[in-house]
């Protein structure tokens, strides 16, 4: 198996605090990889360092064997990498259909000045355009709701619908932070089905989620976050059953008890 | 009813027969020289709503670009011997150079710091009019050679309405075209979410710098018209940064993010203080009391509002 995306001590320091600290790993093409861990382990900061959202104090990334490290998201999606956010970062004035339909902005090729005349390679775009948004939508299993106002759907359907529009720019790796949180039992299921379905296709899926059944179904490899830290990385029974992650997650769970009591 | 405001053409065709409908009801040329105003700001209004109301980002010195337009016919015919037209599309051109130069530094800003930059940028403009006195006769302004076209000189204001009438369904036209196109949606993408139209691939910077050069065009080409209707030019009555600050009100007023509402500012901010006039000297107060009340009832700008309440949600 190849490796499609890769990191190698990757590391960002915020003030002195080491929020992501020499953590390397790597994902093929088809595979889905979870990252898990305690919050405020550096799930987040990781993801927002490998789309380019922040510059990584040391380390590098790689897409498709290319370094990539530092480059801004927008040159990433054109390579092929696109995520989805924990907090919803939806463009909450346009309907579902146009919110994927930006997803397909880095395979339109028209001008602007034809833009201004709406000549008809323009309108040809449009349409072209408007049917991949549409299938991507029927993907996530949002086809009917695609006229809608993206402010007026449920935060379920919002969680598929950044899916949807991630989906539009073709990406070779997508990058879905906690797409089942806040959903419910139903959601929850269709997330699955639609991350299995993505990864079928041969798309690299980085995942991090708080759902733990979720995360032990659907996971290839599993990479357990602390403080920063790569604590553990194997495969979903292994991690499962580590002594290290058990205390990891005890230890947590132990110290909020401490203070409450 | 909500459909017809939202069909682009229902809308363009709509506009264009009341444009052409008016002038039988103008009783006297007055009535046709309000009237090119308002085509003229509202043109000015719709450049500016696309910066303001699609792409989110604000500028308090797009009368800065209205005297760019106005100062190039009018120095450009006396000086360089230009016919106005070319004078007109050069001054275009000078504008959105300008503004593409300046853009890039300024739009890295957001929100207020942007506002005060673009602000200084209007001041500036507007200073280099006044103090620039050789060329653009000082604070007293200059007069504007009358326009020449295929040997007729163009005169009155039942004829500058008609131009200008013309002028605002094609500026009607094109930014309807930009709002349904790529560019359109990257536009409003970046409006909600700028880190998630990155995401996908839209290049935010780019996109910012196309709408401020577009819009600063649209008003380039408002301020020319509106040499050409008035005769005579002040930097004060064209790049002030009063015109700046009526540019945004009728924006924010008539409702951003909607064609239809730039229009509809602009005709309330040009008629309602020619209207007011019969109340002598309480003018100024019930135009103050008219905008506020509008903004308090129809928050979200006239037109926004009253579609929001067709769709029966409240504004």
């Amino acid at each position: 198996m190849s490796t499609l995306l890769e990191t190698e001590n990757l590391s960002i320091a915020f003030g002195g605090i080491t929020a992501v600290d020499q953590v390397s790993l790597a994902v093929a093409p088809g595979q889905i990889h979870s990252i898990i861990g305690p919050n405020g382990a550096g799930k987040t900061t990781l993801f927002n360092l490998i789309s380019g959202l922040y510059q990584p104090s040391s380390g590098r990334v790689k897409l498709a064997g290319e370094e990539v490290t530092g480059l801004p998201p927008e040159q990433l999606a054109r390579r092929g990498l696109s995520r989805s956010f924990q907090n919803l970062q939806i463009f909450f004035r346009m309907s579902a259909v146009e919110n994927v339909m930006v997803g397909c902005h880095r395979h339109e090729r028209t001008g602007i000045l034809s833009h201004l005349l709406a000549l008809p390679n323009v309108r040809a775009e449009n349409r072209n355009s408007r049917e991949i948004a549409m299938a991507q939508l029927a993907r996530v299993g949002l086809a009917d709701l695609a006229e809608k106002e993206a402010g007026s759907l449920s935060y379920g359907a919002l969680k598929r619908l950044e899916i949807a529009r991630a989906l539009a720019t073709e990406p070779r790796i997508l990058l879905l932070d906690e797409p089942a949180a806040g959903c419910n039992p139903v959601e929850t299921e269709e997330i699955d089905r639609v991350i299995h379905d993505v990864a079928k296709a041969g798309i690299a899926i980085l995942l991090v989620e708080h759902d733990m059944r979720l995360v032990m179904r659907i996971s290839d490899e599993i990479t357990v976050l602390e403080r920063g830290r790569k604590l553990v990385s194997g495969k979903p029974e292994a991690v499962r059953e580590d002594p290290r992650v058990i205390a990891a997650y005890l230890g947590t769970f132990g110290s909020e008890e401490a203070n409450r009591a | 009813m909500e459909r017809l405001l939202r069909n682009r053409w229902a809308l363009v065709v709509a506009l264009a027969l009341i444009l052409a409908a008016l002038p039988l009801v103008f009783p006297s040329n007055y009535y046709f020289r309000v009237a090119a105003l308002v085509n003229i700001f509202a043109l000015a209004a719709i450049g500016l709503n696309l910066l303001m109301g699609y792409a989110g980002q604000v500028s308090l010195g797009h009368a800065g670009f209205m005297g760019i337009g106005a100062y190039a016919v009018a120095i450009g015919a006396s000086r360089f011997g230009l016919n106005g037209a070319v004078a007109m599309l050069a001054g275009a051109a000078m504008a959105g150079l300008l503004a593409f130069l300046v853009g890039r530094p300024i739009l890295r800003l957001k929100g207020h710091y942007l506002a005060v930059a673009t602000l200084g940028l209007g001041l500036l403009i507007s200073m280099v009019l006044t103090n620039e006195a050789g060329w653009t006769g000082g604070p007293d302004g200059m007069a504007v050679p009358r326009l020449e076209l295929f040997g007729t000189r163009l005169r009155g204001p039942d004829t500058w309405y008609m131009i200008t009438a013309g002028a605002l369904v094609l500026g009607v036209i094109l930014a309807l075209n930009l709002i349904e196109s790529p560019t359109g949606r990257a536009m409003r993408a970046i409006h909600d979410s700028e880190i998630a139209a990155r995401v996908v691939g839209v290049d935010v910077a780019a996109y910012k710098l196309k709408i401020f050069v577009i819009s600063a065009v649209y008003a380039s080409i408002a301020g020319s018209l509106m040499a050409f209707l008035n005769g005579h030019i002040t930097p004060d009555g064209t790049a002030g940064f009063l015109r700046s600050v009526e540019l945004v009100t009728m924006v924010v007023l008539g409702g951003l993010g909607s064609v239809l509402g730039a229009i509809v500012g602009a005709a309330m901010l040009v008629i309602l203080p020619q209207a007011l006039t019969i109340f002598h000297e309480y003018e100024h107060l019930l135009l103050g009391l008219i905008i506020m009340a509008s903004m308090i009832l129809l928050p979200r700008g006239v037109i926004p509002s009253l579609l929001a309440r067709l769709r029966g949600g409240g504004a």
